[in-house]
């Protein structure tokens, strides 16, 4: 029976202002599988925490479940509670959509919309949510296409159609899109898997950028990343979180030992 | 890079507009489900009125009379359009079922080059054509050359309505079956034309069987290739050359006649075809629910029954 | 018995096997040739096909030449004969076009009733029953709409529309009565909604369902998401079913003819919605017992089929070239 391993909890005031997001006994099934067992996390604000496992540990599943995202999938349930600046997602009075665009969202392969152009997949989340100031979309976009590190590449021509772009741009492109909606959490479902060394390194530094200003949530397979980009780190197996912590710790000291044999690359 | 307060003013830009949202997704929602309601009320009611005035027309000697004289008091049966019917399926089956089979093995076979691709490109257009003109174009050819309606020229116009359809769900049948499968065949020695016939065909039976008959509910159906070709009749077949009766056919005449005993016969007749094209269908894609979803996927995109 | 039932079998697997090993080179090359001559059969009936339509309307367009397109008239008095095929054209046109108007928004709605809304155990059952729509054969089409519907249509949509509107506008002027070209539009319509939902329901299936998370993750409505999401990508696809269900719409014949009204000449012009029209299809159908005794009226219906099949084949090839760029561009199977 593994024990769950933690940083020491500190008091309640003293974590409003320290966690951004906290997920409180996040159980979820779909299609009668147990996907994530009991997992609770604090996540920190203006910081990077990095949810590592090995295949089929649910951390996907987790990660989904911050969003709202995970009850869109084939019978899925969930019990549990995400509070985000202390208020729970999962409150009943309000509808979901509401809930998601407090949290972006960036998937694995790059799925910038197919017809629309660069400037309107950044732009499609604020239209959605009413806003149609020309002004304000213009500097929101410029301002997401900034923080993504696509300015540049593409300020000279924002009406080209999204396909366009190369694989690594386009990764970028939809990070800009989830920003535009003005989120206070990023979370990123292994952003870098499907693209090369180059792009991925150009995702990290961007991530390192964000950080300053916004909390981010990533799922990564590749331990490596997870040290380079992350200051905390969660160590999920078969859908329990098994340790949780800093991530020097987490990677050069670790408390527990399926936690040891994974990140020594004995299994996974 | 835009800050937590920074943020915050975008957000005040976001109109409060989810609860307009919300209705519209809930009123878009009832639209979509009231168009499958009024889709599936036709068919509901089709079937109903069908079944319920048709069943007073059923008896025995409705089933195998001839009819009688229009407008008098013993309406008579619809025995020949039943015969015809029937005789009609078979004779086109015997032109249309081997062509058409053979034609779906060299498509999927033979056919992965220009000639092939020419072939199918055909065949599609084959399969759209308008029946009424293949009706015409069957009087041209065979009922003018050879001088009367008959049941040569009814059964040759339905078979190309009912070739095409097998050319394609004999070509995708075939074409489900493994590569490997065939592969072991030639490993052992074995011909292609055996390879084909004792190890393609028969893994493929179930497909080629389904398209056959999905085929022949079609036909069973089709009035309009029968206008030019077979005349209509009220006796039973007096020899293959000569004029016949089909149960389309006899629908169609008989709904145009002033008397409610026709109209009556009329619904009788609708009764027994559409038994006959439902529990086919009924059947083959019940057949298939069970087997393949994937067959049955790639019929439909074949829009086998249109 | 039983060892009796066992030698014979295993006689007849050692026959087989060795018949099969004795497969000829010669019987090969026969087999491949009979099956290209199967194919090629498609070829040459088309062949032929075209061959007789133009040979057998001959004598109308050397009379006509082309006022036989755009002529109204319809005399099939000895002497006299002229025939013009404009107002069947027409009227093909028309009563297919309504037919659209009317088919095409439901055979959507349906198929994202399908496709994003419906519960996965209702999918399958649903699909059967629209399909089953399209086994109805289209003479029992006829006479539900001739004996059944056209009274509902006439009471409650052309006779309130008629007293509304009245002789002040063009396509709602004269008497409605029930056989015209607005009932045979709204029966043709429910007959190709099937093929048009069938299509679009596949294509839409086929748009990759990371496209809708992206778009909830903004917080999008499940409408909103399809407008996002899955119609962009599945237009062009969606255009080619709907080009399909006009091709199948164009060439329908009987219900049609049971239904439109039978008008000829220049009275068939299609002009009011409660008048009787015609379609080519209807007029070969209505006409051909006049016209089998051959002559100019024959190849006047000889040459309007002529006409139809054009039609039906350029509409035919345009879907068929839409549907191919759909396959090429996205990686979804629509149609083989």
């Amino acid at each position: 029976m593994e024990t769950v391993t933690k940083t020491p909890a500190k008091g309640n005031f003293a974590e409003k202002i320290k966690y951004k997001l906290i997920a409180e006994n996040i159980s979820a099934r779909y299609d009668g599988i147990v996907a994530v067992k009991d997992v609770s996390m604090k996540f920190h604000d203006r910081a990077v925490t990095a949810l590592i496992g090995p295949s089929g540990c649910g951390k996907t599943t987790f990660l989904r479940c911050l969003n709202r995202m995970h009850e869109l999938t084939k019978n899925a349930t969930l019990t549990g509670k995400v509070l985000l600046d202390g208020e729970d997602l999962y409150s009943n009075k309000v509808d979901p959509i509401i809930n998601r665009r407090k949290i972006g969202m960036v998937f694995q392969k790059p799925n910038p919309f197919p017809t629309m152009s660069i400037y309107d997949n950044v732009a499609c989340g604020l239209k959605l949510n009413g806003v149609r100031d020309r002004k304000i979309l213009d500097e929101v976009v410029e301002g997401c296409l900034k923080m993504a590190s696509l300015w540049d590449e593409v300020k000279g021509d924002l009406k080209k159609p999204g396909m366009s772009l190369s694989g690594g741009q386009q990764q970028r492109l939809c990070i800009a899109r989830a920003l535009a909606i003005q989120p206070e959490v990023l979370l990123m479902d292994e952003p870098a898997s499907a693209l090369d060394p180059i792009a991925t390194q150009k995702i990290e530094e961007m991530i390192q950028e964000l950080k300053k200003e916004y909390t981010i949530i990533i799922v990564t397979h590749n331990m490596q990343q997870a040290t380079r980009v992350s200051d905390y780190t969660g160590f999920m197996y078969l859908g329990n979180l098994v340790e949780f912590g800093e991530t020097k710790q987490i990677f050069e000291n670790p408390r527990n030992e399926t936690t040891a044999k994974y990140v020594q690359g004995q299994f996974g | 890079m835009i800050t937590p307060e920074q943020r915050a003013e975008f957000r005040t830009h976001f109109r409060y507009n989810v609860g307009r949202r919300l209705v519209l997704d809930k009123i878009i929602k009832s639209a979509v489900f009231l168009c499958v309601v009024v889709a599936i009320v036709p068919l509901a009611a089709i079937l109903v009125n069908v079944f319920t005035n048709g069943s007073s027309a059923l008896s025995w000697e409705f089933l195998t009379q001839i009819p009688g004289a229009v407008g008098s008091d013993d309406p008579g049966g619809i025995g020949p359009a039943i015969q015809g019917t029937v005789v009609l399926i078979g004779l086109s089956s015997l032109i249309g079922v081997p062509v058409g089979v053979m034609g779906g093995i060299f498509l999927s076979e033979y056919g992965n080059n220009r000639y092939g691709r020419t072939v199918r490109f055909f065949n599609d257009v084959l399969a759209e054509f308008p029946t009424i003109v293949i009706g015409v174009f069957t009087f041209v050819l065979v009922v003018l050359t050879v001088g009367n309606f008959s049941v040569w020229a009814g059964s040759f116009a339905l078979s190309i309505v009912m070739l095409p359809i097998i050319m394609r769900t004999t070509e995708e049948s075939l074409k489900l079956v493994p590569v490997t499968y065939r592969e072991a065949g030639y490993a052992l020695g074995i011909r292609r034309y055996q390879v084909i016939f004792t190890i393609v065909l028969s893994s493929a039976k179930n497909g080629l069987v389904t398209g056959i008959l999905l085929s022949v509910a079609r036909i069973a159906g089709e009035t309009a290739p029968l206008v030019f070709t077979i005349l209509g009749s009220s006796q039973f077949i007096n020899g293959l050359d000569g004029p016949i009766d089909a149960l389309p056919l006899r629908i169609w005449r008989l709904s145009s006649l002033p008397y409610d005993s026709a109209v009556t016969q009329g619904w009788g007749a609708a009764f027994v075809l559409i038994i006959l094209v439902l529990s086919i269908n009924i059947c083959v894609r019940y057949m298939l629910l069970q087997k393949k979803e994937k067959t049955f996927l790639r019929f439909k995109r074949l829009g086998v029954e249109s | 018995m039983v060892e009796l039932f066992i030698s014979c079998l295993t006689t007849k697997c050692a026959m087989m096997t060795i018949k099969m090993k004795k497969g000829s080179p010669h019987v090969d090359k026969i087999f491949k040739y009979v099956s290209v001559g199967a194919a090629t059969y498609v070829i040459a009936i088309i062949a032929l096909i075209v061959f007789h339509l133009g040979s057998g309307s001959a004598p109308v367009w050397q009379q006509e030449g082309i006022s036989f397109l755009t002529g109204s008239d319809w005399n099939s008095v000895d002497g006299r004969e002229s025939y013009g095929a404009a107002p069947y054209i027409m009227g093909t046109l028309v009563n297919a076009g309504i037919a659209m108007v009317i088919a095409v928004p439901l055979s959507f709605g349906i198929a994202m009733f399908l496709s994003e809304l419906s519960p996965r155990l209702l999918r399958t059952p649903l699909a059967m029953i629209i399909e089953l729509l399209a086994a109805v054969p289209s003479v029992v089409y006829g006479l539900w709409g001739l004996i059944v519907f056209r009274s509902y249509i006439k009471d409650w949509i052309e006779v309130p529309l008629h007293n509304v509107f009245g002789d002040n506008s063009i396509i709602f002027a004269g008497t409605p009565f029930g056989l015209d070209i607005l009932t045979a539009s709204i029966v043709l319509a429910i007959m190709i909604i099937p093929t048009i939902a069938s299509i679009s329901k596949e294509i839409m299936l086929a748009v990759p369902n990371s496209q809708r998370e992206a778009a909830y993750m903004l917080g999008a409505t499940k409408w909103e998401a399809f407008r996002l999401a899955v119609l962009p990508y599945s237009k062009s696809g969606l255009i080619g079913a709907c080009i399909l269900g006009l091709g199948r719409a164009v060439g329908e014949t009987m219900a049609v003819t049971m239904l439109i009204g039978n008008a000829t000449g220049a009275a068939a012009f299609p002009s009011s919605l409660f008048q009787p029209g015609q379609t080519m299809a209807s007029i070969m159908a209505n006409e051909f017992a006049e016209a089998s005794q051959g002559g100019l009226h024959l190849a006047a219906l000889v040459g309007i089929g002529l006409i139809l099949f054009i039609l039906a084949f350029v509409i035919n090839v345009v879907a068929h070239l839409l549907v191919a760029r759909v396959v090429k561009s996205h990686e979804g199977a629509v149609l083989a």
